[in-house]
């Protein structure tokens, strides 16, 4: 269980990675997540969300970003190694039906998990724009796949690389400006991204759905560190989420929480700089 | 003053000279000194992780056995939540069997080793004990968990363990959801009938409350670890990383996957908060998290541990039961300068064990009673800076019998502070019930069942704090062999 069956890596420090996992490829929806563990003595649970997943195959597929202690760690297994503990699917599934027209909102790795709701919400007969956002072109994930999705694909990135030198916010608001308007927006990126997503289609009433990617220990309820403020009210997004109304989360809050140890995050961080510069150097000697 | 357990050990053995062989009436019984548990000396163990509390030497088991009068009619029975046959185990010890004082225990107590630690004997069964009924002080009880405890180590140490005895193979299946107190011991009882037992764990180690949430200093997680293994060698299998609801419904789990039954020890789910502003700034933390950080997740080792753990100086703990206390403790052990607790009542209604509040004090813990938190101040940063605190007095007795805590008017005043750990208890944990509509739950989600913990659904069972709301572990216990003999009878 819990084997590597296929690496790739998608940009210089995204990955993708196939596991063998049936029983969650069996039992998930749309916009749930897993946690991972890489050892179950010292290792840290963290949660990713399910990019997609193959129920014939019984595999799930993760995409991440090699940030944090266990990313980097996990970037360095190699197909064939065993992840020792994931746990899911967790987290309320996205709500699907045919709502009319869709825009779907991914920056950076956010498209992964953007990607099977797309999917599902093609699928209910949605009309389906896709809005991409990238630092440049390297960093673009999973285009081909929404390409086969899309009714139409925008594609932005901030040094204007590929496609519109543009945030996602820009086309974005002139799909809000346009009549009939979306009838629903889904925005899954970085914490300001979704913020300024919210912020964006917020005049125009257009209701927005993001999906939080908090620090969370069990994932099950249990411990509330993964805590947000919705509406002025506490949720916890690992069982009333992780998605939510974007027009009511409070993301300063939670990005400041997201932010709660910073300081073992960099050191670490450093750490593992400094282990793959050491391989480097050992490689090239 | 700290005294060691050599010099305790030896006080007793001059006790011991002296009583051994006497036949004593129960005058001079009640007239032998109570025997205090050796701990490790405060000063180095806020340094440490390991346990406080050291357990009996022979010699202070044998003059402690010694105070037991030996009731006929055995009020501390009475008062355990599992009828343990208390003066019998005591006896036992008294004539150095302490074999046959474990086998006692074990008629009815599957963790003694456990409940010999973390139970509130001086609420259950010493409230009730004769000897603290003559001295007017359950605090001068015989003590019961120390005895208790004593014998369940000696078997250990002994490696007297015994695997009980299993029937042959029904052929039927049980599925038991969580592997604490309750999970443990339901599925012990129902795996000596004969029927194959799963036990599902959300978490990545089993034992549940007993290892993510009690901390090493006060139950070692090698003990709770060494129960698990007996429950494999009783041929029970535990799949870990499966939370039953998401990673499977219940209905599947009877419907699809061949179960004759389940159990439901699921616990207490989500951690309350207290409502008030600046809840979730950083450095906000449920005990739940905090502890979970430190026991499960091994945060304490920060060179190995890749949990992080918050950098706290100015710790507040809000709460009186023994999760404050064990999130206070872990505070100060983690290098925390100040750890205050802090309580809207006082201290004689605090439902903590008496020997943690002592130990917390011994530590240095400040207690601020009849204080509580009515605003978190932060920084610039979001990061907490300091807690508004307002003033109680205790009025007229509520429905519970306790003086209610009144607030005091303008009494707010600011406290300096970078971490609040919130210890208030817990609501029930919603995912089964949203993931099995059929499941009757209460107004506070908590499961409902018969007298023999069957639930509204045919061949579900649940026991522990899902039920209970929060609990202790020997009553989570008590409700799993209930459960376990009523669903070995469906069966």
């Amino acid at each position: 269980m819990n084997r590597i069956i296929l690496k790739k890596q998608l940009s210089d420090d995204v990955f993708m990675m196939k596991i063998a996992a049936p029983h969650i490829a069996e039992e998930r929806k749309p916009g749930q997540f897993v946690i991972l563990q890489l050892d179950t003595d010292f290792g840290e649970r963290i949660p990713l969300t399910i990019a997609d997943a193959d129920a014939e195959e019984g595999s799930v597929t993760i995409i991440y970003q090699a940030v944090g202690n266990t990313t980097h760690r996990l970037s360095k297994l190699n197909e064939g190694d065993r992840i020792q503990n994931l746990l899911g699917p967790l987290g309320q599934p996205t709500h699907i039906e045919k709502f009319g027209s869709v825009v779907c909102v991914g920056g950076g790795i956010g498209v992964a998990p953007l990607h099977p709701i797309a999917k599902a919400l093609k699928q209910a007969g949605n009309h389906v724009t896709v809005i991409i956002g990238a630092r440049n072109k390297d960093l673009i994930i999973l285009e081909e796949e929404m390409k086969t999705i899309a009714d139409e694909l925008i594609i932005c990135t901030d040094d204007g690389s590929k496609g519109r030198k543009d945030l996602v916010t820009a086309p974005l608001k002139e799909l809000c400006e346009k009549n009939p308007k979306p009838n629903l927006a889904v925005a899954i990126g970085p914490p300001i991204m979704m913020k300024f997503a919210a912020l964006t289609t917020k005049p125009y009433g257009v209701h927005t759905v993001v999906s939080l990617n908090t620090i969370m220990v069990d994932g099950t309820g249990m411990c509330g560190g993964c805590r947000v403020t919705v509406g002025g009210q506490t949720k916890f997004v690992c069982v009333d989420g992780p998605e939510f109304d974007g027009h009511l989360v409070d993301f300063d809050n939670m990005m400041l929480r997201l932010g709660s140890y910073k300081a073992k995050e960099e050191e670490d961080h450093h750490k593992c700089h400094l282990d793959l510069q050491i391989e480097q150097l050992q490689k090239n000697s | 003053m700290h005294i060691s357990a050599e010099e305790l050990k030896k006080n007793a053995q001059l006790i011991l000279s002296e009583i051994k062989d006497k036949s004593l009436s129960n005058k001079e019984r009640t007239a032998i000194p109570l025997q205090e548990m050796p701990a490790q000396d405060p000063k180095i163990r806020i340094n440490n992780m390991e346990e406080v509390a050291q357990g009996y030497s022979r010699e202070q088991a044998l003059v402690e056995s010694r105070r037991c009068l030996q009731c006929a009619s055995a009020p501390c029975v009475e008062g355990c939540p599992v009828q343990i046959n208390i003066p019998g185990f005591i006896k036992a010890i008294e004539e150095e069997n302490f074999e046959k004082s474990i086998g006692v225990i074990k008629e009815a107590s599957l963790l003694p080793s456990i409940c010999g630690r973390v139970c509130p004997q001086e609420s259950q069964c010493q409230e009730k004990c004769t000897v603290g009924k003559i001295f007017k002080d359950p605090n001068k009880s015989v003590s019961i968990g120390r005895l208790e405890r004593f014998v369940a180590d000696w078997e250990a140490s002994e490696a007297k363990r015994s695997i009980p005895e299993i029937k042959p193979s029904t052929g039927k299946k049980v599925a038991v959801i969580g592997s604490g107190p309750a999970g443990i011991t339901a599925a012990a009882d129902i795996a000596k009938e004969g029927h194959e037992v799963v036990v599902f764990e959300a978490f990545h180690k089993p034992g549940g409350v007993m290892i993510y949430g009690i901390p090493e200093f006060r139950l070692p997680k090698k003990i709770v670890e060494d129960e698990i293994e007996t429950l494999k060698k009783m041929n029970v299998t535990i799949k870990q990383n499966f939370l039953v609801g998401r990673s499977r419904t219940l209905k599947d789990l009877l419907e699809k996957d061949g179960f004759s039954a389940v159990f439901i020890g699921t616990g207490a789910g989500l951690p309350k908060f207290m409502g008030i502003e600046g809840e979730n700034l950083v450095g906000v933390f449920s005990a739940n998290e905090y502890l979970t950080r430190s026991n499960l997740m091994k945060a304490y080792k920060k060179d190995t541990a890749a949990t992080p753990i918050y950098p706290s100086k100015k710790v507040m703990v809000f709460g009186g039961g023994n999760v404050a206390m064990d999130a206070a403790r872990t505070a100060i052990r983690l290098g925390a300068e100040e750890v205050s607790i802090v309580y809207r009542r006082t201290e004689a209604e605090m439902p903590a064990r008496i020997e943690e509040v002592a130990h917390a004090k011994e530590e240095g813990i400040k207690f601020r009673l009849l204080e509580n938190a009515s605003k978190i101040i932060g920084d610039e940063k979001g990061r907490v800076k300091a807690v508004e605190l307002v003033t109680f007095e205790l009025g007229e007795p509520d429905a519970s019998g306790r003086r209610r805590p009144v607030q005091v008017k303008g009494s707010e005043h600011v406290v300096e502070a970078d971490t609040v750990i919130v210890a208030i208890g817990n609501e029930s944990n919603p995912l089964i019930k949203q993931t099995t509509q059929e499941l009757e739950v209460n107004k506070y989600g908590n499961i409902i069942v018969d007298e023999n913990c069957k639930t509204s659904m045919d061949r579900v069972y649940a026991g522990g704090d899902i039920v209970l709301g929060a609990a202790t572990v020997i009553l989570a216990m008590g409700e799993g062999r209930k459960a376990a003999a009523a669903i070995n009878k469906l069966l």
